[in-house]
């Protein structure tokens, strides 16, 4: 479309550059069809928007145009799903390179396979003379630049091994495919009756699907944990002035003075310059109740602002701060967990030095025995090939994978690699209490009106305490009554007028009641008493009667609370742990022979979950204690905890049925290559019929249930 | 067995074809979102 008005002309391109990059968005609640249906559609009609995209294996929305986030957020909320907006730079959206050439690696041996299958099989049948030799011309012709090209991943991870002066699965997997093709090319020039050019070809294309398989199970967990970073802040507001500017976290030097807003979460260690502060410690130590700070006061990095905006001065920053701390304890503890062999890797370590010194025995033995040494070579080429970890290569990857998609869809993300293997051995269980077990909740006296309700859940709604925010979701079928002259007064509660009233809530003492608990006062009534018992987590009692393992719960909370819940779930219970105190809990229990599982959302719980056998953490716990997790549980109820671990015992068990099934195969077709009987025909039915019986073997995972 | 001359270049260019084929598919963004597509199928486009 051309116009005479250069404007008309401009204005779609201005259109473009407004739109910027797309806009990503989490949606964890999309599941099916009928929800990608409704998001795309509803928000088609969005003023300004030019393409929108429910992408169901990542979760994810992504729009393009010029809209904002809030108009996107707030229509998609409307039509009844959770959204979180991403910070795209910290979700690096660019392409998963290495994966789609794998694919491409994989597409080509796959296709290539396919051509030299068709000669191998006429060849088979009985072409003889130069009909075989053209066929081996024209197989030799496709397989050598393929294996060049698609087995350079086998290749460079064997050469790093060997450089290591170690022995991986690619060492025999690089000599298998580099022998059988050059030993083959050197038949075809000679004239020979038997050549592997298909049986190299189809090693590649296998054990590539199973390397595919692995890469794109691993990526899916990275990139699912790059969300969850970047729905964090890293940024701190700093005062220079009267000026406030938002600054990177790292940028932060000591001194400086830093805004903190309310709701938000204190950036570096400093000393409190407002007045006075309400904090919320529960990730940090495990206290359930709110500190109540004055001028002069440390305030540690984690800590949340329930009340008004405060000042601070920072006193650390950077790697000092607590939090950081912390962290590093994490890595130390972790560098243990890394030293766990996987099962393949154990697997591995016994095979790949069997396998060579078979194939070597069978050289040097029908060299001894007929003195022929091409024949020998010929042979010991047919052990490598049909011992070719093929299976091996499959088995693990195509368990895991099905065992990971399988938890993904449940809302559970497997972070690290051996963390099922490790899961499975689990004897015994560790629960923090706070945001774990228990989460803040509000219980409303029966005979409490509607227009009280109304009151209290509309200042309820001001303050960011953790009551008040458990007594609004508790109200959530309430409508908020019109209060008006709103005002927090920290560490004691809100207070507002309502129909020439005064109404209150908060401590009871201050409200002059004799309760200490929370309390709300409506003018010059007696103050109605709130009660608050720390609400039981949904699904925690199912899934904790459901589990077939010890239990225990070790919190940093204070002895009371602490008693309650125990009682509640009849389980033994340690309380006012100290980080240390549940460290040396783990490692008391793990020098006692147990495997522990630690399942923790604190800061307080992050050594702990770094050094037990396995550990989980829910998807609110703070980054640190993400990352110290094998597992982020991503949805709100732990009913499906057992779940886990049925398919972590699933992983293992289908992984060893998996490497019998191929032993097995190797047991029969070994003897007979070794004997000097294998064919190339032979090679590729036992390659093709192992391989298979793995990958459907596998498919099992989906009907644990 | 003149027939072969026509045959083998004939297997040679389908298998070519496939891969180029493939090779689009991946290039274009086609399993980016394998659960997605096979639930799209079901969308109804013209509600």
């Amino acid at each position: 479309m051309t116009s005479a008005c250069p404007a008309c002309s401009a204005a779609p391109m201005a259109l473009e550059t407004a739109s910027g990059p797309a806009l990503q968005f989490s949606v964890p609640g999309v599941h099916c069809a009928a929800c990608i249906g409704q998001i795309e559609r509803g928000l088609a009609h969005l003023n300004g928007l030019q393409s929108v995209r429910v992408n169901l294996s990542m979760k994810r929305l992504s729009v393009t145009g010029p809209v904002d986030s809030e108009t996107v957020m707030s229509a998609v909320e409307k039509l009844g799903f959770d959204i979180f907006a991403l910070d795209s730079a910290s979700l690096q959206v660019s392409q998963d390179s290495t994966s789609r050439a794998l694919l491409m690696r994989m597409a080509v041996a796959g296709f290539a396979m396919m051509n030299v299958m068709l000669f191998s099989v006429a060849i088979w049948s009985g072409a003889t003379d130069t009909t075989r030799d053209l066929f081996h011309m024209i197989s030799a012709a496709i397989t050598l630049p393929v294996v060049l090209y698609s087995g350079q991943p086998f290749f460079r991870s064997a050469w790093s091994a060997l450089r290591a002066g170690r022995l991986n699965m690619d060492v025999p997997i690089s000599l298998a495919i580099l022998l059988a093709s050059g030993m083959s090319l050197y038949e075809t020039l000679d004239g020979g009756t038997e050549a592997y050019f298909d049986a190299a070809l189809s090693l590649t294309f296998f054990l590539l699907i199973g390397r595919y398989m692995d890469h794109r199970t691993r990526s899916a967990a990275r990139s699912a944990a790059r969300e969850l970073t970047a729905l964090e802040v890293h940024t701190a507001e700093r005062l220079i002035g009267d000026q406030t500017q938002t600054v990177p976290v790292t940028d932060l030097e000591v001194d400086d003075i830093i805004l903190v807003p309310t709701g938000a979460r204190v950036a570096v260690d400093g000393v409190l310059l407002s007045g006075e502060a309400l904090m919320d410690r529960s990730v940090l130590t495990g206290e359930s109740a709110a500190v109540t700070l004055k001028a002069g006061d440390v305030l540690q990095a984690g800590e949340i602002n329930l009340t008004a905006p405060l000042r601070l001065r920072a006193l650390t920053v950077g790697a000092d701060t607590s939090l950081r701390r912390m962290a590093a304890l994490v890595e130390t503890a972790e560098n243990a967990r890394n030293s766990y062999t996987a099962l393949a890797d154990r697997a591995a370590q016994v095979y790949a030095p069997l396998v060579h010194t078979l194939a070597l025995i069978a050289l040097v033995g029908w060299w001894i025995a007929t003195g022929d040494f091409r024949y020998s070579l010929n042979i010991a080429i047919a052990v490598l090939i049909i011992t070719c970890p093929c299976a091996l290569g499959l088995a693990v990857p195509a368990v895991s994978t099905a065992a990971v998609s399988r938890l993904f869809n449940a809302g559970f993300l497997v972070r690290h690699a051996t963390a099922l293997e490790r899961l499975a051995e689990t004897t015994h269980i560790v629960f923090d209490k706070t945001g774990t077990l228990t989460l803040p909740t509000v219980q409303l006296p029966e005979k409490m009106s509607d227009e009280d309700k109304g009151i209290a859940k509309s200042l309820a709604q001001a303050s960011l305490h953790p009551l008040s925010r458990a007594l609004v979701t508790a109200l959530s079928d309430t409508a908020a009554a019109p209060v008006a002259d709103i005002n927090e007064v920290a560490g004691q509660g809100v207070t507002g007028v309502y129909q020439g009233k005064k109404v209150s809530l908060g401590r009871g003492p201050w409200l002059g009641a004799s309760h200490t608990g929370l309390c709300l006062r409506i003018g010059d009534a007696d103050p109605v008493p709130l009660e608050v018992p720390e609400a039981l987590r949904p699904g925690v009692a199912d899934a904790i009667r459901n589990l077939d393992l010890p239990c225990e719960i070790v919190t940093g909370d204070t002895d009371i609370p602490a008693q309650k819940l125990a009682a509640q779930l009849s389980l033994p219970v340690t309380s006012s742990a100290s980080p240390e105190a549940k460290l040396n809990r783990l490692k008391a229990l793990s020098d006692a022979g147990e495997r522990v599982l630690m399942i923790g959302d604190g800061l307080n719980d992050t050594a702990a979950l770094a050094q037990a056998h396995a550990s989980i953490a829910p998807s609110t716990a703070l980054e640190a204690s993400r990352n110290a997790a094998d597992i982020v549980i991503l949805k709100d109820s732990f009913a499906e905890l057992p779940l886990i671990i049925r398919v972590a015992r699933a992983t293992r068990l289908l992984s060893v049925q998996n490497f019998g099934i191929a032993a097995v195969y190797n047991c029969i077709a070994v003897p007979v290559a070794l004997a000097g009987y294998a064919t190339p025909l032979a090679a590729a039915l036992a390659m093709s019929i192992s391989s298979i019986t793995v990958l459907a073997n596998a498919q099992r995972m989906r009907f644990i249930r | 067995m003149n027939v072969l001359v026509i045959l083998i270049p004939v297997s040679l260019i389908l298998g070519a074809a496939g891969l180029a084929a493939f090779i689009w598919t991946v290039r274009s963004d086609q399993y980016d979102d394998d659960s997605g597509n096979a639930a799209r199928i079901l969308l109804d486009d013209d509600e």
